[in-house]
């Protein structure tokens, strides 16, 4: 059993990456600052269930994400699952000419990369529907394993990586159509 | 990659059909021993896979430090704020008799 006592002590170094997750889940500041202290709040309450010497981080998103789902399911949007399974292995980088023209060098992938900013990537993972983005956010931004991110959002594994799977390739789709409104990604066939 | 066995024929096109269904998987360190050996075997001889294995790592990482977000200050203090409050209350009621803890 955890002592409420040393709950800030423990918890408050999270509440960046907290905060971060929170932004991308509200896609809105001020709704992402009341979204973390509502959590801070709830584990704080809480405290007692929690099991110390377990994860307190995948904790502390757990109660983030049943907090958004269940303050935002009115305003959830609708999945776009079918535009989602049209979209391929690799998008972005077989649309940047990557494996066909492995021999030419990869200075003009890495570049796109490179000029990628702030705002096309967040523009990106905020136009994901909702269970596709909380996925993509747990995984590749916080790095939590498949299993902590079953944890986190009550699904079974074989759903986190299902839906992995597909917020890639919606993700890369969507970074693609930034670069080509920039210049950057050739247009098909081009 | 010519003149090497293993990059021949339709092995080829097998090895790396298996590289690349298995991207994401030893990426996330989510591949049992033997497999990851066996991408790593791969990588190790083919590299045009290895330029995609990198350019997807390379795009995580960067995805990652677009999403890095400083909060406000105001928001430790508010988040604080709330913390104290809480427990103030929580104080409060024991001073008043009842017992501590919760539904």
């Amino acid at each position: 059993m955890a002592d409420r006592e040393r709950f800030a002590e423990l918890a408050m170094e999270h509440m960046d990456s907290l905060y971060g997750a929170a932004i991308r889940m509200t896609r809105n500041p001020a709704d992402a600052e009341d979204l973390v202290q509502e959590t801070y709040l709830k584990a704080y309450r809480a405290f007692d269930s929690f099991a110390e010497g377990t994860n307190l981080k995948a904790w502390l998103y757990r109660i983030l994400t049943n907090t958004y789902i269940n303050a935002y399911r009115a305003r959830r949007r609708r999945p776009e699952q079918s535009d989602i399974e049209d979209i391929e292995d690799l998008y972005l980088y077989r649309r940047l000419g990557g494996l066909e023209a492995a021999q030419a060098g990869r200075s003009a992938e890495e570049e796109v990369l490179e000029h990628l900013t702030d705002d096309q990537v967040k523009g990106a993972i905020e136009s994901l529907p909702d269970q596709f983005r909380l996925a993509v956010l747990l995984a590749d931004v916080e790095g939590f394993s498949y299993k902590e991110i079953a944890e986190i959002t009550g699904v079974p594994i074989g759903t986190v990586m299902s839906r992995l799977h597909r917020g890639r390739r919606a993700l890369q789709k969507a970074l693609a159509e930034y670069g080509l409104e920039r210049g950057l990604v050739p247009t098909q066939g081009g | 990659m010519v003149g090497m066995t293993e990059h021949s024929g339709s092995s080829e096109d097998g090895g790396c059909q298996e590289a690349i269904h298995r991207l994401y998987h030893y990426l996330d360190g989510e591949l049992t021993e033997e497999r990851r050996r066996a991408i790593q075997a791969h990588l190790d001889e083919c590299n045009p896979c290895l330029e995609a294995y990198d350019f997807e790592a390379e795009l995580r990482s960067i995805v990652a430090g677009h999403c890095r977000e400083q909060p406000p200050s105001t928001l430790r203090d508010r988040v604080a704020a709330a913390l104290r409050s809480e427990r103030e209350a929580a104080a409060g009621r024991r001073i008043g008799g009842s017992t501590p803890g919760r539904s």
